[in-house]
């Protein structure tokens, strides 16, 4: 009797739940890898299956590889830029004993929660080539030559948007890092002091090897925190422009299912972004691999 | 020798505060400069981004209002924020009880199915979501929204409340089963109360995802008046390209800013307390 009760209640408790996740989540992630092998256009039932069609005509695709070299540019550069300058910020409110430290952390995480599209225009407009700070800063230097279209040239697209990337995650990562500093103990920094290291060889010797399990965590969110934001900054800040330069994978796969309506080609294009990040989480895991104590 | 380490030590103090007040300053000035734009006339936008407002341009918040839309994106953006949040918990609290609580068959698994789920992105699924609600009329619809929304914060949401659940000291439970309680009183009145500061980190940080959720309210709501603000922040962005009514965009900025800032004002305690909580126990 008791147990059936017990039964009752935890069938309750998870069923609803299994049932809605099912349905929203795990039914469309199975259809990305089977309509991946259709042409369809989505509607109506001119469905065909084509085997590996959709991924050969892929990477016979310019614009595909144009977007998935810039979104490798993206994961490779974002993170690791991202990641560095968080442990920096990190050890320093550690560390730097200030009284504000709180403050500072308040603010420097605060990008983190604001919406994409917010910071997408607004850094559009902080690029922007006549009303824009950054090129008003570079003409009262007198760097005019280097007042650029931000935005508008090939060159300097990506490095623009990565840039506003590591704005947004920077803070969010400093307080996962600051967390995790809170537990090493204060006494490595004060023997290493005492033996002469400055604070660059602490910061190698000692912050870097006693976060580094969480270092490969974060890692692994940021790559694929990668995908989400520039999916967004791309859309709102330049379309994929100029000329597709700024394209991403996912931005790709939008317009190929909801402009050309390009439904099966699209999927196979979620395909290997998801495949992508999973292999890169896989190999940074790996590479990342220590023995620890 | 002491007192040349203090001044050494007060110096590179002030060398981390000028590196620290640099940063500030680009993390704050974006914030900044949108409230001052917002205050200003399109003209004095182009004239300069440094320059203040001659006089404070509320006109443009009412421009936003009635021009716009804002206050409808407003209202539609509370709606699904407040229907998501209302769903979430009720399929997340439940789950997360059984998973943390009991041991049966196939809980291991399942906890491991709803972590690999941390791995897909909205993004990934919007297509087959996309077509599938169209084949069941669910598009253009703020409760299935709602419900996709819900069940996209599933994976986040009982990982850290199973983390938090598992907390809780299991006399409780077991001194309210002595008293001849049912397992469904004792998750009503016993439980809940005491993952209270769990399920109110579940709360804060689903709030901020569904408040800006961009993709998925992009591709499954059609209609102007049952778009979320940042879907219309996103159109307006497009038509203002065009039409340059520059001062409305960023009233609109500032609206959509304002519960943000508010929420994280009241709790960034909290929320950086539940990232050290749950994001790093993996």
């Amino acid at each position: 009797m008791k147990n059936k009760k017990r039964a009752a209640f935890i069938l309750f408790c998870i069923l609803p739940t299994l049932l809605i996740f099912s349905i929203f989540i795990v039914y469309p992630v199975t259809q990305v890898f089977i309509k991946s092998m259709y042409s369809s256009s989505g509607f109506g039932n001119n469905e065909q299956f084509i085997g590996f069609a959709n991924f050969i005509e892929l990477f016979q695709d310019d614009i595909f590889l144009q977007s998935i070299k810039n979104t490798g540019f993206l994961m490779l550069v974002v993170p690791v830029i991202t990641l560095f300058l968080s442990l920096v910020f990190a050890s320093i409110l550690s560390l730097g004993e200030l009284r504000e430290k709180h403050l500072y952390r308040t603010i420097f995480f605060f990008p983190s929660i604001l919406s994409f599209v917010v910071i997408g225009i607004l850094w559009a407009f902080i690029y922007h080539p006549n009303m824009g700070i950054v090129n008003e800063v570079l003409n009262w230097m007198g760097l005019e030559q280097f007042a650029l279209t931000w935005l508008g040239s090939k060159d300097t697209v990506l490095w623009a948007i990565a840039l506003v990337m590591v704005w947004q995650a920077v803070g969010y990562y400093m307080v996962m890092y600051l967390a995790g500093m809170d537990s090493i103990p204060k006494e490595l920094y004060e023997a290493a002091s005492l033996d002469g290291a400055n604070a660059v060889q602490q910061f190698f010797k000692i912050t870097v090897p006693m976060l580094w399990e969480i270092i490969r965590i974060t890692i692994i969110f940021s790559i694929n925190g990668v995908l989400n934001i520039s999916f967004v900054l791309v859309i709102v800040m330049t379309g994929g422009g100029p000329n597709n330069s700024s394209q991403v994978a996912l931005t790709y796969m939008y317009k190929q299912a909801f402009v050309n309506a390009n439904f099966g080609y699209a999927m196979a294009i979620a395909v290997i972004v998801f495949s992508v990040s999973l292999l890169l989480s896989f190999i940074s895991n790996k590479l990342t691999e220590r023995e620890t104590h | 020798m002491s007192g040349n380490k203090g001044i050494k030590q007060r110096g590179s103090k002030v060398l981390v505060r000028i590196f620290l007040l640099t940063a500030t300053f680009i993390f704050v000035y974006p914030l900044v400069w949108n409230l001052i734009a917002s205050l200003k006339t399109n003209k004095e936008i182009m004239s300069s981004p440094w320059g203040l407002p001659a006089v404070l341009n509320f006109s443009n918040f009412v421009r936003a209002f009635t021009e716009s839309n804002m206050g409808e994106f407003i209202l539609n953006s509370f709606f699904v924020t407040g229907l998501s949040m209302a769903l979430l918990l009720i399929l997340v609290i439940p789950t997360s009880y059984a998973l943390s609580r009991f041991d049966f068959k196939g809980r291991k698994f399942l906890h491991n199915f709803y972590m690999a789920g941390l791995f897909i992105q909205p993004v990934y699924i919007m297509i087959p979501l996309f077509l599938m609600m169209n084949n069941f009329h669910m598009l253009d619809n703020r409760f299935w929204l709602s419900l996709v929304y819900a069940a996209g914060a599933l994976p986040f949401s009982v990982y850290l409340l199973t983390g938090f659940m598992r907390s809780i000291p299991k006399e409780f439970e077991e001194s309210a089963a002595m008293d001849g309680s049912g397992y469904f009183h004792t998750l009503i009145s016993i439980i809940i109360p005491l993952a209270r500061p769990g399920i109110l980190t579940v709360v804060i940080f689903n709030f901020f995802t569904f408040w800006n959720e961009y993709a998925l309210a992009l591709v499954l709501i059609s209609t102007d008046e049952k778009k979320t603000i940042p879907v219309g922040l996103a159109n307006l962005m497009e038509v203002q390209k065009f039409a340059t009514d520059w001062a409305a965009l960023f009233a609109g900025l500032v609206l959509v800013l304002l519960p943000t800032i508010t929420l994280y004002a009241l709790t960034q305690k909290k929320l950086t307390e539940g990232m050290s909580m749950g994001g790093l126990k993996g």
